[in-house]
Formats: C-alpha cells, sequence, structure tokens
C-alpha cells in the first residue's frame, strides 16, 4: 500500500507517482489523507490502480481516468472524473457541478446528489447518482448513461443528443428537445446492468423513466429559413 | 474570478480567534484573487448612543488624533479610536448622519468605507497575506466576519474598488462575479441618492441592496429582488449585525459552499478555505442552491 499525506507531499509529486510508468504489480493499492479540497488529485491515471481518498477534494479530482478505480470518501468540487476515458470513480459524498464533463467512457457512481451540469456533454460515459442532480443536466450530451435515482433539477437533456436518460424521481422540466421515451426490455436490462454495476441494491430498473432526445435539433430545418 | 470567505462564530472559543480563522480562511482564497483584500468584522458593539466609524487616509501616516479633535467639536461629546495601518475606526457620541459630507469639508483625503454599532471594514491592495499583517486582522476577535480577495476583471485595481462594499450601517456585501447592467442601474440608483465613489460593478450591487432597504424590504426580500434586477453572475455574501446571508444567482456559475458545526457556520468560495477550521472534516457541508436565501442570526 503507498500512502500520501496531502499535508506533507504536494498533489503535483502525488500525480508524478501515480504516473510512474514502471509501478510494479505490487504497488496498485493507494491510500490519499489530507486531501483538505485540494485541486486536481489523482488526476491524469493510465493504469489499473485502487486509489482510495480520505477527505473531500476539490476541482477536477480523477480527471482523465483511465483504467483506475478512484473512490472518493467525502465531497468532491466541480468536474469530478471530468473527461474519464475508462475505468471507475467512486463519490462517496457530493459532487459540485458538472460532475463527469465531457467524459468519453468508464462509470462514475455518486452516493449522493450532483449539483448543476452533470454529464454536461458526456460522449460514452455511464453516470449513476443515488441522490438528485442539479439544473441543465445532461446538457448537449452526446452517448453513454446518466442514471439517476433521485429526482432532475430543470431543463434536463437540453439539446440532447444519443445519451440515455434515466431518472427515478420527479424532473422539474426537459430542457429543449428533450422527450420522455418508452421503456423497452433492452432499457431495462442495460438499466439494471448500470444498477447492479454501481452496486444500488435500493432500487429496480423497473421504477425508472427513460427520456432521450427528439432529433428535431439534428439538422436545420427549411421552414425556419425566414428567421435568419 | 475572486475569493470569498464568511465565518459565524457559535462559541467563545472562535469569537476570541476570530480574525485568526478568518485570516487563514482568506489566505487558502490567494489564487481566486491576488490584486486586493479585504475583511469585514463585527467586534466591540457600542451602546445605542454611539456609532463606529471607518475611515481610509490614501497615506499611511495621518493626523489621527486632530481628526479625533475635530469630530469631538462636531459631536460636542468624547471620541476614542483606534488606528490599523492606514485606516482608524472612531467611536463618536452620535450617529453617521451627514459625516460623509463633514468628512469632505473637513478632511477630504479620508473616506468613509463603514458606519454602524459593530461593523469594521479593512481593505487594501495586494496579497491577501499582505493586507492581513497590514491591518493585524489575526488579533482581532468578533461574532461574525467575511473576507474577499479580489481578481479584478472589469474596472481598476484600487482599494476603493476592493470589498467588502458597505451598503449601510451594520451592513456589507463582498461578490464574487460580475454584472453586466451595472451602468444603467447606478444611473436609477443615483436618481434615488445612494452615492457611488467608483465605476464598479460590486458596488452597484451594495447600492442595490441599500437602496431595496431604505424602501423597507427586509435582507431577504432584497436578496430576492436582485435576482430579476441584477443582470450577470454572481455569489453574494452580505454582513449584517447579528449574522450573514449568502445567495447565489439562478444558473450558478459561481461556486461557493457552506459547511457548519456545533461552534461555527462558514462560507467560502471553496472548500478548501474551510478545511482550516477546527473540525471542518465532520462539519456537515453542501453546496447552496441556486437563486435561494441562506442567513444565519446570533
Amino acid at each position: 500500500m503507498n500512502e500520501f499525506n496531502l499535508d506533507q507531499t504536494s498533489v503535483r509529486e502525488l500525480n508524478a507517482a501515480l504516473h510512474n510508468p514502471d509501478l510494479a504489480v505490487n504497488e496498485s493499492s493507494w491510500k490519499i489523507t489530507n486531501s483538505k479540497g485540494r485541486h486536481a488529485v489523482a488526476v491524469g491515471i493510465d493504469a489499473t490502480l485502487d486509489v482510495q481518498i480520505n477527505g473531500h477534494v476539490g476541482y477536477y479530482c480523477a480527471g482523465m481516468n483511465k483504467k483506475a478505480l478512484v473512490t472518493i470518501n467525502g465531497h468532491c468540487g466541480a468536474g469530478v472524473a471530468e473527461n474519464m476515458m475508462s475505468g471507475t470513480v467512486r463519490v462517496k459524498g457530493n459532487a459540485s457541478q458538472y460532475a463527469g464533463a465531457t467524459a468519453h467512457g468508464g462509470l462514475l457512481v455518486i452516493d449522493g446528489d450532483a449539483s448543476s451540469r452533470c454529464g454536461i456533454s458526456m460522449k460514452g460515459i455511464n453516470i449513476v447518482v443515488k441522490g438528485n442532480v442539479g439544473h441543465m443536466s445532461a446538457f448537449m450530451a452526446q452517448k453513454g448513461c446518466l442514471v439517476v435515482c433521485g429526482d432532475a433539477g430543470d431543463a434536463l437533456g437540453d439539446s440532447l443528443y444519443e445519451a440515455r436518460l434515466y431518472v427515478r424521481g420527479k424532473v422539474a422540466s426537459l430542457g429543449a428537445d428533450c422527450i420522455e421515451k418508452p421503456m423497452q426490455e433492452e432499457h431495462r436490462a442495460e438499466l439494471q446492468a448500470l444498477l447492479d454495476e454501481a452496486e444500488i441494491t435500493e432500487c429496480s430498473a423497473n421504477e425508472f423513466r427513460r427520456y432521450g432526445s427528439a432529433r428535431k435539433l439534428y439538422n436545420f430545418t427549411i421552414d425556419n429559413v425566414g428567421a435568419y | 474570478m475572486c475569493g470569498i470567505v464568511g465565518l459565524f462564530s457559535k462559541s467563545r472559543q472562535i469569537e476570541s480567534q476570530l480574525g485568526m480563522y478568518l485570516s487563514e480562511m482568506l489566505v487558502e482564497m490567494t489564487e481566486r484573487g491576488p490584486d486586493s483584500a479585504g475583511i469585514a468584522i463585527y467586534r466591540n458593539p457600542t451602546d445605542a448612543k454611539h456609532t463606529k466609524l471607518t475611515v481610509l487616509s490614501p497615506e499611511n501616516e495621518y493626523d489621527w488624533q486632530q481628526v479625533s479633535k475635530d469630530l469631538s467639536q462636531r459631536y460636542n461629546g468624547e471620541v476614542t479610536f483606534e488606528v490599523r495601518g492606514n485606516q482608524a475606526t472612531y467611536t463618536v457620541p452620535g450617529g453617521e448622519e451627514g459625516i460623509t459630507a463633514w468628512l469632505h469639508q473637513h478632511h477630504p483625503d479620508l473616506k468613509l468605507i463603514s458606519s454602524g454599532s459593530t461593523i469594521e471594514i479593512y481593505k487594501s491592495m495586494g496579497l491577501p497575506s499582505r493586507v492581513i499583517d497590514k491591518f493585524n486582522i489575526n488579533e482581532l476577535t468578533g461574532t461574525h466576519a467575511l473576507g474577499h480577495t479580489r481578481m479584478a476583471t472589469e474596472s481598476a485595481v484600487t482599494t476603493h474598488h476592493s470589498h467588502p462594499f458597505s451598503t449601510g450601517e451594520d451592513l456589507c456585501l463582498v461578490h464574487n462575479g460580475s454584472l453586466s447592467n451595472h451602468n444603467r442601474l447606478r444611473r436609477v440608483l443615483r436618481k434615488k441618492g445612494i452615492i457611488f465613489h467608483t465605476d464598479n460593478d460590486s458596488e452597484v450591487a451594495a447600492g442595490y441592496i441599500a437602496s431595496r432597504l431604505q424602501q423597507g424590504d427586509n435582507l431577504d426580500q432584497a436578496l430576492t429582488a436582485s435576482i430579476d434586477d441584477l443582470d450577470g453572475f454572481y455569489t453574494f455574501a452580505v454582513g449584517t449585525k447579528d449574522g450573514f446571508a449568502v445567495m447565489r444567482d439562478p444558473i450558478a456559475c459561481k461556486p461557493a459552499v457552506i459547511a457548519e458545526t456545533d461552534d461555527w457556520v462558514a462560507m467560502a468560495s471553496e472548500y478548501r478555505a474551510i478545511a482550516v477550521l477546527p473540525g471542518a472534516a465532520e462539519a456537515d457541508c453542501w453546496e447552496p442552491v441556486p437563486a435561494k436565501v441562506y442567513s444565519w442570526k446570533h
């Protein structure tokens, strides 16, 4: 077990150690203490590491993650798992705005609530939020699934592309071009697999509604030409 | 960018070291605003017959004793004062009515930056750590305080452009964000008699709150009304005689986090500023939702 106390070691030294290409197999387990809201903790990992962070973190924690499992035993500032490529990021507390923004792959699980703009411009990541998400979540989301076990704030899925949104609770309002779509067997199976992967046993896929793009903003509508 | 911090004490221990804790919080926000810093601290309340006036001189040396004598004459009674850096706080036997005009006539170099029974504002250009040392903020005791570190985006870097801005007796405002309709709003407010010293957007927000309060709004109502009348991005923290209030605009791009323990309530632009407080790791900690007023009172 590698231990880093961020009161004694800088975030830059920690990240350099996590990026070391010569890490041995027996060095895959990491524990980080005294994170104290510091920014950019455990960003840019490209290895199958198991990183435990004990405490709250600041901005962009586990950003650009590849392959690693990063667990945050606390709350997160803005942009957790931003642009993640693969691997898993688990937040035991709440996450601030734009969690999982622009991320291409992997799984982000938030045990608490996520704030505004969760999954903005997501490009293939799967995000599972046990609590609620704030306004403008999944804005321009292109690919992947956003699963919300609680409620969603205003303008969910505004200008959505092909991401799939599953919400168990209430949706305050849907954004432009986002509509409710029927839950079919393939969706229930996809959703149940994500709930299982996120280790959520409190609810089942049958309790969710599905939202997606009406695909009306994809192409210019010639009838609107007079408006320009 | 800018950094905001606020600390509200719920215990004697925090009160006795309020200046030190607030200073640590403010220094942690240095990267969010390195060009100027300021604090408003609520301490040493006067009785109902007295008022505290904090004035700022452009020079470090000033004949503060002479000002004291002149104020004694004006108020026809004993005046006490305390000097910190290039500022002094006078306790005068009377109210603040007409004092701005009196200062302009008798000591035109001096600017009144706060007045009331408990508030004192200290602000200056420079890094938070330097501003804290200049005024010896570390040694101050008090019940609650706000701090601000500024990264100027829309008007000049001067002491007068820095926060907190006084918005009336025992009231002040700090702001992280930018307002886009401040020029028009400043013209409207000037017609209503609000005085502005700079072209700064946050001063307009302060003037707006002051104007609403003069019209009879309470603080919650004034802040809620600002959602319709102020165009832009903002997180506001407003200090009052008994506590403070926090509000974010409806889009809520500008950050804010609040934490509470049995000993204190704290707000900051980022959690790392709160992490310096005793018991922070175990505190209840949350992000204020958009367009909602959060307030605490003693």
